[in-house]
């Protein structure tokens, strides 16, 4: 079985964003990380691996930092990982690199293609299931649950309030929601081991793709930061005054309740 | 030229979603900034009397498109259906909540329509040739940009809770057009099994008024029955922080925060929340934040409207009952 883990390098969820001089995100000095859900991802493509047989290559789109990513995901037990690098692609919208990953994984073998349900980055959750639009085989996103049996697959779904059950045949791409199963940490042995695992780096030329090709279809006006909130009021008292009194002011002055 | 604000109406079990109705309620405003016609797009079978609700909320034209096929959602069914319709209609625009459906579908329906797509938007302006541009939140609201579609039709989902819905004006009335389901094979191919819909009388965080959300300060699963008290006097949902939710005490789908959900109600009650930066992201948009928590020199206080320094063991139970009485006033 042939598995495709694709993930994204994303800032640490403790970091605290800044823009700078241009009025850009800036990502001096903040840590960066594999994004949470594509962990969950590659702990699915490994364990699948490991039950199944075949190889599980992890794919990423990004510049030469993200290598770093692929090292750990090489640690965690991924067989090999392709890094799709190309400053054309550095204001890449999901629709740019939906083409650009389909065109990648065109010409590798895949039976199952895994991805995290969102990146924590963008919060755009759009690229796993326009993945599976371009590559034209059924997607199913924000999976809990997974089981492949031969070449079918059973996945339940997290909905609003509750869960479904889809079944396809492979191939199929799939996205993966907190709670499908829990990420290894990689071991000593395995970060040994990633540093000898192959680590391939394409460029859109690689692909037989121009930046002619990938006019975006989004373009991003602006950034701005929220308002810092302020503190408010403590309220004095015991826990029956403070109580009163709170539910007073949410009526009173909030007018909510 | 293209034509008309397409609002998809998403309906379960023949009842539709708040957001959908909040939908028409603000493309009503774009549909005549623009002097386009709003149009309500509803699949689902045994829907005809959905129309009225859509029409009394907004819509100048209603596209029901009723099959059996259509009755449960599946991504290949509807982007199928979609494709079409809007391949055929060319509207200007087209929008739908971001809910589970919404998240999965427009994704799949823009990539094969080759169009981009502005995911969990919090607001929408036109801009001089009535293109939108989207504020979206990013790095789960630590930030936001600011986005627009070079092509046509322009595509967003929509946080639920960012627009109001109008006031039904049963007095409107809408042209209905009924269209057919012409389903492609290969949009066949994954199979819906089975729907199971936890039973909950609490709404969902993400559409919820009024969220009580409880962290590492709870001090186990079996505490939460006190938020439930509380949340359950005003309907409100209840949540949980990460702390929470990683020591096993609630399930994920109640997480608030960056690897959890977003969430910007009118009133947020964090209790037992020490504030952490991602916890912050995830709720720090809501109207009124209350915290409850025995140390005061927690960061929830730093972005709370009101704070009670204390045990919320001793707090919530008290202002469960002062709510009640404001409710019973």
């Amino acid at each position: 079985m042939n598995i495709i883990v694709y993930i994204k390098q994303t800032f640490d969820t403790e970091a605290k964003i800044v823009l700078d001089g241009s009025g850009k995100i800036d990502a001096n000095g903040v840590n960066l990380i594999i994004n949470p859900y594509d962990e969950f991802a590659i702990e699915e493509g490994i364990r699948l691996k490991e039950k199944l047989g075949g190889e599980v290559t992890a794919v990423t789109i990004g510049g030469a930092r993200a290598q770093e990513a692929l090292r750990t995901a090489l640690a965690m037990g991924i067989d090999k990982a392709v890094l799709i690098s190309d400053p054309a692609l550095e204001n890449a919208d999901d629709w740019v690199n939906a083409e650009v990953l389909a065109k990648a994984i065109s010409t590798m073998p895949c039976d199952l293609a895994i991805a995290g349900r969102i990146a924590i980055d963008d919060g755009a959750s759009q690229i796993g299931i326009r993945l599976a639009e371009k590559l034209n085989v059924p997607s199913i996103s924000s999976i809990l649950k997974l089981d492949v049996t031969g070449t079918h697959v059973t996945a339940t779904r997290e909905i609003d309030g509750g869960t479904e059950t889809i079944e396809a045949d492979l191939p199929v791409v799939l996205t993966a929601q907190k709670g499908l199963n829990d990420p290894r940490y990689p071991s000593v042995a395995g970060i040994m081991k990633a540093k000898k695992k192959p680590l391939q780096t394409l460029t859109l030329a690689d692909l037989g793709l121009s930046a002619g090709d990938l006019a975006q279809k989004m373009s991003v006006q602006k950034y701005t930061l929220p308002e810092a909130r302020k503190a408010g009021q403590k309220i004095p008292g015991d826990a029956a005054q403070a109580a009163h009194e709170l539910a007073r002011l949410l009526r009173e002055e909030a007018k909510i309740l | 030229m293209a034509k008309g604000i397409f609002i998809i109406v998403e309906q379960r079990n023949l009842e539709i979603r708040k957001v959908s109705l909040e939908l028409l309620g603000e493309g009503r405003k774009i549909a005549d900034a623009a002097g386009e016609p709003l149009v309500a797009v509803i699949l689902g079978q045994g829907i005809d009397g959905l129309a009225a609700t859509v029409t009394a909320g907004g819509a100048d034209k209603v596209i029901l498109i009723d099959d059996a096929k259509l009755a449960d959602y599946t991504t290949g069914a509807y982007t199928s259906v979609l494709n079409k319709l809007i391949t055929k209609e060319q509207p200007q625009t087209v929008l739908m909540g971001n809910t589970a459906i919404g998240k999965d579908l427009a994704p799949r329906l823009a990539q094969r329509l080759g169009v981009g797509l502005a995911s969990d938007c919090t607001g929408m302006e036109a801009d001089a040739s009535n293109f939108l541009i989207f504020k979206r939140p990013i790095y789960a609201g630590k930030a936001f940009e600011y986005v627009s579609s070079t092509v046509r039709p322009v595509m967003a989902t929509i946080r639920p809770n960012t627009f109001k819905a109008a006031d039904p004006n049963a007095s409107r009335t809408a042209e209905i057009v009924k269209e057919t389901a012409d389903i492609d094979a290969a949009d066949m191919r994954a199979i819906l099994k089975e729907v199971a819909i936890a039973a909950s009388k609490r709404p969902d965080l993400t559409e919820a008024n009024i969220i009580v959300s409880g962290g590492r300060g709870m001090g186990g699963p079996e505490n939460y029955v006190i938020l439930e008290a509380l949340a359950d006097v005003v309907g409100a949902a209840v949540g949980a922080s990460r702390a929470a939710v990683d020591a096993g005490w609630k399930e994920h789908k109640f997480q608030v925060g960056q690897t959890g959900k977003t969430v910007a109600p009118t009133l947020y009650i964090a209790c037992g929340i020490s504030g952490a930066i991602q916890h912050l992201a995830g709720m720090g948009s809501s109207k009124f934040i209350v915290a409850i928590n025995k140390d005061p020199e927690a960061n929830i206080f730093n972005v709370a409207d009101y704070g009670i320094v204390g045990d919320l063991f001793e707090v919530v139970p008290v202002l469960t009952e002062e709510f009640k009485k404001l409710v019973n006033s």
